[in-house]
């Protein structure tokens, strides 16, 4: 199908943008999660505001030892990054699983976090990671954990007339290895099931599971375990000990199990 | 909205409504029929174009937003219609029906530019991201590996 007729305004600073942001205005940045919902006339809005010009946004970058990524960074210069891959493999490893490269040449960091699909890998690879999201409205600045700023499928902390603008990803722990698996059907389709791993045997683990609910949930229990000494076939157990569903909860298991193995290997 | 746009080296200047698809854009408006239109949500890559070289969904951009950047289209891939991919898909019988067929090579030409000796594996997760319904794949298998290797290389 076709859009439903809008108004388009392409914003020049990241002031006019946010201050055309609203109820019935949407951000437009990559366009891979919004263009099939305005196609399908499932999104509505009556203004998108293209932030593709904004070019302050599109960074990538590392300051204090924090890694910089600005809202508007395409999928595809995270996948580039040499900056990345030796600083933050998991990144690295976690966007190759995201869509195609025809869809990652245009599709952000920021869109994938600020739709919020269950599905998605980025929000599960940055929660692992404890990344920080600034997002900046009318009313100022703030600063979200991924417990706080993802609540449910598709739907985030956000107000609708504030921007994803930044997000902070502090390095690992020295030492740390990590790895990022998941299951689908074929490469580039939504995943089923998927987990996140930051680990230095029996000091630190940071477990992060795709599919085990409507948002990217860390393991707490798993993590504590690991951080113990504990073998990854029982942290991986743990990890999907509450998943209800007997094959969800199998295929949990096992994709912690090979994350875990593949970050200590 | 008044855009500018250059497509395969010849620059256009057409008006628009903010909603026009790239997709629409292209066929319609500039009359260039080779992209095909399949799914028109970003999921068969029928309709894949290069934007300042990368393959894109033009379905899944707006034609405003195409304003001051340069795109290739199918038309645009070789002159004569023998780019070496084009001419291995012929030779690997890498096609049936053909409406796929620009959006894969159009997917597919920077990766045999980048890579000389891919797997079968490599080359199917590049495969990955554009349906075709006829043919199963193997062809393109074959055809893509041939067109990597480059010539002289059966």
């Amino acid at each position: 199908m076709k859009p439903a007729q809008f108004d388009y305004a392409a914003a020049r600073s990241l002031d006019e943008a946010i201050g055309l942001l609203g109820e019935d205005a949407k951000p437009l940045a990559g366009g891979q999660s919004l263009v099939p919902l305005l196609n399908f006339r499932l999104a509505r809005p009556e203004l998108l505001v293209d932030i593709n010009g904004l070019t302050e946004l599109a960074r990538l970058e590392r300051s204090d030892g924090v890694l910089r990524i600005g809202a508007l960074a395409r999928q595809a210069a995270l996948e580039r990054s040499e900056l990345v891959a030796a600083g933050w493999p998991l990144l690295s490893k976690a966007v190759r699983f995201v869509g195609h490269p025809q869809i990652r040449s245009r599709g952000t960091v920021g869109g994938s976090v600020a739709h919020a699909d269950p599905a998605a890998e980025l929000p599960v690879a940055l929660a692992a990671l404890d990344a920080r999201f600034t997002a900046q409205s009318p009313r100022g600045r703030r600063t979200l954990q991924a417990g706080e700023l993802f609540l449910g499928p598709l739907t985030t902390a956000l107000a609708p007339d504030e921007l994803l603008v930044e997000i902070e990803v502090p390095p690992p722990p020295e030492g740390a290895g990590s790895a990022f698996v998941e299951h689908a059907r074929t490469h580039g389709d939504f995943a089923i099931a998927g987990a996140a791993a930051v680990v230095a045997p029996a000091e630190y683990a940071a477990v992060a599971v795709l599919g085990a609910g409507p948002v990217p949930v860390r393991a707490p229990a798993a993590e504590r375990a690991l951080s113990a000494g504990a073998d990854p076939r029982e942290a991986a157990a743990l990890a999907a000990s509450a998943v209800e569903e007997d094959h969800r909860r199998a295929l949990i298991a096992e994709l912690v199990r090979r994350a875990i193995e593949e970050a200590t290997r | 909205m008044r855009i500018a746009v250059d497509v395969n080296g010849e620059r256009y200047d057409s008006e628009v409504e903010a909603r026009t698809l790239l997709s629409d854009f292209i066929r319609h408006d500039l009359g260039l029929t080779g992209t095909k239109v399949g799914c028109e949500h970003g999921v068969c890559g029928a309709c894949t174009v290069q934007l300042d070289g990368e393959p894109m969904r033009s379905c899944l951009m707006l034609a405003v937003q195409a304003n001051g950047r340069s795109l290739r289209t199918i038309e645009g891939l070789a002159a004569d219609g023998e780019h070496p991919l084009q001419r291995a898909f012929h030779e690997r019988h890498a096609l049936q029906c053909g409406f796929c067929t620009a959006g894969f090579l159009m997917s597919l030409e920077p990766f045999v530019r980048e890579s000389r000796e891919p797997s079968e594996a490599e080359i199917r997760e590049a495969l990955a991201g554009n349906l075709c319904r006829c043919t199963g794949y193997r062809g393109m298998v074959e055809a893509v590996g041939q067109a990597a290797r480059g010539p002289g290389d059966g």
